[in-house]
């Protein structure tokens, strides 16, 4: 089995805050991340993807079709952005990486056979790193 | 258990497929297909799995596995123009995909034993772009 990672940034700002919680148990959950005019980050993601070596390259997958994909659906739309208020996917849900990384599978995924045909590289995990902290890795396989 | 040890070397390649035209690499491979190469530091973490032995405590002496990768990948890539230097890569394409198998298969028989199996190698060609290889089908 071979896997290729790709790594890509974009900075972007959110805030925490669950509506069906008051805001003293907003506060208490997401600490700081609940301050009201909201926070940025630099974020860090990484694009997991399997398939077979193509023999004519010796490659996984085009990085230059990756790179475009990637830039189209998540940096393009993301970087320099509030995530709670220009993310129109992220609006009904709090954008924690959790739910930043099964955004990014989504929209990964629907746009990754105008791109990939089927039979090539497939599309294996995504992973979100809101500061060098921390890391929340999505599989493609649990999003549909 | 899993132990993973790194290492780096740094070495020249260049990404062309002599059966595509000029317009053909440039556009499979980009800069990458430059006539003359560029180079890399390439960084290599290379993963045992295993079981600690009762008497040592460890899954694989470190100064062994030390050895086998300085012997098997350091000394044979490390400032090295890959394609003329290096073999297979004078026919097949120096890509990160290829050179991690190379690299399994030059260092998977001499840790297949009772203790430190290798289960994966990976390699970074740049900080934000890396190919893990298990063995078996690529």
């Amino acid at each position: 089995m071979i896997r290729v990672t790709r790594r890509y940034r974009f900075s972007a700002s959110h805030r925490l805050h669950a509506p069906e919680l008051s805001d003293t148990e907003n506060r208490a959950l997401y600490g700081q991340c609940n301050n009201p005019f909201g926070h940025g980050h630099n974020y860090e993601i990484a694009v997991s993807v399997r398939g077979p070596v193509d023999e004519r390259t010796g490659r996984v997958v085009d990085l230059a079709a990756l790179d475009g994909l990637v830039e189209r659906q998540v940096l393009a739309p993301f970087d320099h952005r509030n995530l709670n208020e220009d993310v129109e996917a992220l609006r009904a849900t709090v954008p924690t990486s959790e739910n930043l990384g099964r955004e990014l599978i989504r929209r990964l995924k629907q746009n990754w056979h105008a791109v990939f045909p089927p039979g090539g590289p497939c599309l294996e995990k995504v992973a979100v790193a809101e500061t060098s902290r921390n890391a929340f890795e999505v599989s493609a396989y649990e999003i549909e | 258990m899993l132990i993973t040890r790194k290492v780096e070397f740094s070495a020249s390649h260049v990404c062309r497929n002599p059966r595509f035209s000029e317009e053909e690499n440039r556009a499979a491979f980009g800069a990458a297909a430059n006539p003359h190469g560029h180079g890399h530091n390439y960084v290599l973490e290379v993963t045992l799995e295993g079981t600690p032995d009762p008497v040592t405590g460890m899954v694989l002496d470190l100064k062994r596995l030390k050895e086998i990768l300085s012997r098997e990948v350091v000394e044979v890539y490390d400032h090295r123009f890959l394609n003329r230097e290096v073999a297979p890569f004078d026919r097949v394409i120096p890509t990160a995909e290829n050179i991690a198998i190379d690299i399994w298969n030059r260092l998977e028989p001499h840790l297949n034993g009772a203790s430190g199996r290798l289960h994966g190698v990976r390699l970074w060609e740049t900080p934000d772009l890396c190919v893990d290889y298990f063995g078996g089908a690529a």
